[in-house]
């Protein structure tokens, strides 16, 4: 308990939040990298999750890439980057490892949303006469937005985890902290920046949590309450996507 | 340069989860506390030989294993611990009888704020500064030390030979291992003893990239690292010794026996600061493993047949 009461003696030190490598400066790294992460592998996998949800064609190769990519190991290959980038580009190098590993989950929660769509709602629209994208942008896109919250949601958390790396190749965030603290033996310095990662991680969650309640459309919302228990476990099973780091 | 870089790659991740796995390991009361079963290890027959997570330390630990075993001695190698902190505890523990170490850096273990820099001075400060149960055997003239570097035309345009010769000069950026940022050499250290301001960047396992790429313009690298040959960088001088002498040398448990302590010393007097550059640059550039270097070291000195 002690050592813990150190670590938050360690965050709250007045001292820890000035200068070039104070506190806040060290979250503010680590918000950056995580907030360019998620935002470029959702360029990339959001798109691409809505072409498969809506065409219902290459679900399979998705699937089978976007599962091996989860298996990397990102400090290799973070390491493999810079190696072939050079030092130089070890920003890039950094964020293209993150993004590699935001993509899975965020292009899982984007297929899924629109692939859970009740098919006769589609097939109502359709008769309807929407065209493709009127079908796409008023009926799936809505209607898998929650799926999609979700898919961001576990992205952002296993990039906010994951930047630690960021600290072992002269990036800063509050990785440095920790790899300073187990060269120094400062066991407060390495908990204390543990703490402020975990606390980051659950205020991120938090908020994807409130996104994900006001991402659902106001009549899916009011007519779905009684019955959601029946579809809710299944919808969710395939939006949340287990952590791998 | 693709196998120094992936050395310390591998070395780094060994330290990481070296780190790990000693703090895991201690499961009850305060984890941090070293465990300290008295009858632990094996003290009798066979010696238990640790090294760091550091490939050239290993070669040195492979040495004393081979050269012992050569004397008749049992020997059990159990390397790869990590880094100091990791260690030390099963050291003290008597988990492990013999290590291989640093004289400067064991020293500023154990006394963070020693004044000690010169190599007689430092080794001296250290048989006394050990806990009970430990010793250290005759330290080599082989050292494997932190040094500033910086690249040869940093050096020519600047008219840099020593540390000194940096004061003066605009716009410095010093990249090393994030906890150079605080240690007594560091940034604090320059301003301190030479009157150089630094900027500090952690580099940590792309200093020497970050130098050649001109990220930073003077790294510390260790003295003994074949990459300063390598990449023709300029060791600077430190007249006013800012780093501590790092000489190898040997930490034994107090018990053990006075026939391996005398192979030991052996090995540690025809250890020389060109062997052990030497040494790594078989691991990094030749990529031979451990026991090949040590085997042809042994031979190469008269220990083996």
């Amino acid at each position: 308990m002690n050592l813990f009461l150190e670590a938050i003696a360690w965050i709250v030190e007045p001292a820890n939040w000035q200068g070039s490598g104070s506190i806040p400066v060290r979250i503010g790294e680590h918000l950056f990298y995580t907030v360019l992460a998620v935002l470029a592998a959702s360029a990339v996998a959001v798109p691409l999750g809505w072409l498969i949800g809506h065409t219902g064609k290459g679900r399979e190769i998705a699937v089978g890439i976007s599962g091996a990519a989860r298996a990397l190991p990102s400090f290799g290959l973070l390491f493999l980057f810079v190696m072939i980038a050079g030092v130089l580009l070890r920003g890039p190098s950094a964020v293209l490892v993150l993004v590699l590993l935001a993509i899975p989950p965020i292009l899982a929660g984007a297929y899924a949303g629109l692939e859970v769509i009740d098919r006769r709602v589609i097939d109502a629209a359709r008769a309807m006469g929407m065209t493709e994208w009127q079908i796409l942008w008023r009926v799936e896109v809505p209607l898998g937005l929650p799926l999609l919250m979700g898919g961001l949601r576990s992205g952002t958390l296993q990039v906010v985890a994951t930047a630690v790396l960021a600290a072992f190749v002269n990036l800063g965030g509050l990785g440095l902290p920790i790899v300073e603290g187990i060269a120094l033996r400062d066991y407060d310095r390495m908990l204390g920046a543990a703490i402020l990662i975990i606390a980051l991680a659950l205020l991120l969650d938090a908020l994807f949590a409130v996104l994900e309640r006001y991402a659902v459309p106001r009549g899916v919302r009011a007519r779905r309450a009684p019955e959601l228990r029946t579809t809710a476990p299944r919808r969710r099973a395939a939006a949340d996507t287990p952590a791998t780091t | 340069m693709f196998t120094a870089r992936n050395k310390g790659r591998i070395a780094m991740t060994a330290t990481v989860v070296g780190a790990a796995l000693a703090l895991a390991g201690c499961a009850s009361g305060d984890p941090l506390e070293p465990g300290t079963d008295p009858d632990a290890g094996g003290s009798s027959e066979t010696i238990v030989i640790g090294s760091q997570a550091y490939y050239s330390n290993e070669i040195i630990a492979e040495i004393y294993a081979q050269a012992l075993e050569e004397a008749g001695f049992e020997v059990e190698r159990n390397f790869n611990i990590g880094q100091r902190d990791a260690y030390i505890p099963a050291i003290e523990a008597g988990e492990v009888d013999l290590f291989p170490e640093y004289t400067g850096n064991l020293l500023q273990f154990y006394v963070p704020d020693t004044t000690a820099t010169a190599e007689d001075e430092v080794y001296e400060e250290l048989q006394g500064a050990l806990p009970e149960g430990l010793q250290v055997l005759d330290q080599s003239s082989a050292t494997d030390q932190d040094s500033y570097n910086v690249t040869a035309e940093f050096a020519e345009a600047n008219g840099l030979e020593s540390i000194a010769d940096l004061a003066g000069v605009e716009g410095l950026i010093l990249g090393g291992n994030p906890e150079l940022a605080e240690r007594p050499y560091g940034p604090a250290g320059l301003e301190e003893v030479y009157g150089v301001t630094v900027e500090f960047q952690a580099t940590g396992e792309t200093t020497v990239e970050s130098l050649l790429e001109g990220v930073v313009n003077i790294a510390n690298v260790y003295s003994a690292d074949p990459r300063i040959g390598e990449n023709d960088l300029v060791t600077l001088d430190d007249p006013e010794g800012l780093f501590l002498a790092s000489n190898v040398v040997p930490v034994a448990s107090a018990d053990l026996s006075q026939d391996a302590i005398d192979v030991v010393n052996e090995v540690s007097a025809a250890l020389t600061a060109e062997g052990l550059v030497s040494l790594n640059v078989q691991s990094t550039v030749d990529q031979l493993s451990a026991a090949e270097i040590a085997e042809g070291w042994l031979e190469e000195n008269g220990f083996l047949g």
